[in-house]
């Protein structure tokens, strides 16, 4: 079999088209370089969902975060602490659990029923968990940003009669944004990793259907040599990486594109940030 | 354990609960929770030290030694951690075997990777196939702590080698000019001061640390990942305390735990940075000698 041809088996395996079976014997590299980069389709949807998502709820999060008022502000704390305090590991494993004893039948809302078994599959459960994660880890970060925002700024717009809304969406909202930026680029960086745990945590991969370490570990398994597989998936995962680098710092570049050069904030990756 | 349990179909409330919860499987469960402090006491020290040596390799005068010393830093920068665990643990254990097999094994002329295995002779198996149960959960925990040493080992280099960084160079040209040798320097003065700037770091590895613990449920060691889906899990009139589906409230239960561990490592960690602060250059130390006066 060429490579070619396991490309068009196997390119789009992990999301069900292509051939059914896995290979079982006679692995080849074109084999494993084809199925890792098929399974990465998922780390990448995991990413990017709940990164667009989480961003709203994040920002939502951080204001209620600063309110006054402790019935906004506490929830929101607590919130917070629970999804940062504990291991993402145990949270996949918890929601797993909690969204297994709905009813199998669905719920009856309204005399619609809604149906509920979707929710144990990992493309929606894993991704409420991770949207929720990312959300408190990047509204703790947004939090931070709005608390060191310069008080001249937040002077200067009420001197000009800037207030209220207008305050928040030109002012505070902006230079929040372009404070975080560097710290929410490695909580994106770090949330595409973490999507690796997904498969690993309670949610089946329905029909061997999994992401790039799914496909890793089934070959390290498979072949009891683990200087192959995991090699490629951490060569994918380096590139998704720089991918992330590259386009969280060209929306840095335009939230800065206002500073002078020289006191431009760049983004470091500092790998001091997983869960 | 108790009297009272001897026939456990015939009891019922308080009395059942206090039962069900002094069983054998449940005091393995309450010992699991000893295995992950376990880790987390030898990890963390071995992690600091191997941190410690990446940090001073990757300042090292030496030129591969320098290299090794970035590389292993940089290894953790990109891919995510469960990667190494996985790897690692693979890795680890042929490589044992694979030491023990040029030992012990009488014909070595056949290489280890033939076909879909990883072949060495009976007697080169770490642990014998024969060895006792406590002994393979014992060489599987070892491993784990290697593994974990090793990949938190990078994220410490890390950490330790920006702070080293971060010193004041007028500090190290004062004790330079002081006529102290670059070992005294090193020691007397370097070391002391770069605590300060990597206690924040080392915090965050220390949360990410006991957040990492679970993972030991993957390195395949019993752990309490592994006794909540045990005993958990729907149990049947075979067994003594049949019950339903309860692994939702044993997540919830090892839930409780990390939060508790967070908030503890907390408390304790910003008292030691407020400790450290005191009389060093930095925002937090004058902040606290205005404070006194």
């Amino acid at each position: 079999m060429s490579c070619w041809e396991t490309f068009t088996d196997y390119a789009l395996r992990s999301i069900g088209i292509g051939a059914k079976l896995l290979p079982k014997a006679d692995f080849t590299l074109c084999q494993q370089f084809t199925l890792i980069g098929s399974g990465l389709i998922w780390n990448v949807y995991f990413g990017a969902m709940a990164l667009l998502f989480g961003f709203f709820l994040a920002n939502a999060l951080a204001l209620a975060r600063i309110a006054h008022s402790p019935w906004v502000r506490k929830p929101a704390e607590w919130f917070v602490f629970v999804f940062r305090g504990s291991p993402l590991f145990i949270q996949f494993f918890l929601a797993y659990e909690m969204l297994v004893m709905l009813p199998r039948t669905g719920i009856e809302i309204f005399g619609m029923t809604l149906t509920s078994s979707w929710l144990t599959k990992a493309w929606a459960g894993a991704l409420i968990v991770l949207f929720l994660n990312t959300a408190a880890y990047s509204a703790e970060i947004f939090y931070g940003a709005l608390r060191s925002i310069p008080k001249g700024d937040l002077e200067a717009a009420e001197a000009y009669g800037i207030t209220g809304w207008n305050k928040f969406r030109r002012i505070q909202w902006p230079t929040m944004l372009r404070l975080a930026w560097p710290s929410y680029t490695n909580e994106a960086i770090f949330l595409f990793q973490s999507t690796t745990l997904v498969f690993f945590s309670g949610f089946p991969a329905l029909s061997q259907r999994g992401d790039a370490l799914y496909y890793a570990n089934y070959f390290a398994d498979k072949t009891f040599n683990p200087f192959i597989p995991y090699p490629i998936v951490a060569m994918y995962f380096v590139l998704l990486t720089l991918g992330v680098i590259w386009l969280f710092g060209r929306l840095n570049r335009h939230l800065n594109r206002h500073l002078p050069q020289n006191i431009r904030s760049r983004i470091r990756l500092r790998p001091q940030l997983i869960r | 354990m108790f009297a009272a349990c001897a026939d456990p179909k015939a009891i019922e409330g308080l009395t059942w609960a206090t039962c069900y919860l002094t069983s054998g499987k449940h005091l393995d469960f309450y010992g699991s929770f000893i295995t992950v402090l376990l880790l987390l006491a030898i990890t963390a020290p071995v992690a600091m030290a191997l941190g410690f040596g990446g940090a001073m390799a990757a300042r090292s005068q030496i030129t591969p030694l320098r290299w090794f010393g970035k590389a292993y830093s940089a290894m953790v920068r990109g891919v995510p951690d469960i990667v190494y665990f996985l790897f690692f643990v693979i890795a680890l254990d042929q490589g044992i075997e694979y030491l023990n097999f040029l030992r012990v094994c009488p014909d070595t002329s056949l290489p280890v990777f033939r076909g879909m295995e990883f072949h060495v002779c009976p007697e080169a198996k770490v642990p014998l196939s024969t060895a006792a149960p406590f002994v393979f959960q014992a060489y599987n925990f070892g491993i784990a702590v290697i593994t974990f040493a090793i990949v938190f080992g990078a994220f410490v280099a890390n950490v330790i080698y920006g702070a080293m960084q971060a010193v004041p160079r007028a500090q190290l040209e004062t004790a330079e000019a002081y006529g102290m040798s670059q070992g005294q320097v090193f020691r007397r003065v370097l070391v002391p001061q770069m605590w300060t700037y990597a206690l924040p770091g080392l915090t965050n590895l220390w949360m990410i640390l006991i957040k990492a613990t679970p993972l030991l449920f993957l390195l395949s060691v019993k752990d309490i990942v592994y006794y909540a889906r045990e005993l958990g899990g729907t149990k049947t009139q075979a067994y003594d305390y049949p019950h339903p589906d309860w692994r939702l409230y044993y997540f919830l239960g090892l839930l409780v735990f990390y939060l508790l561990m967070t908030k503890l490592s907390e408390i304790v960690l910003s008292r030691i940075a407020n400790r450290l602060s005191k009389g060093q250059a930095t925002a937090a130390g004058e902040a606290m000698r205005k404070a006194t006066i």
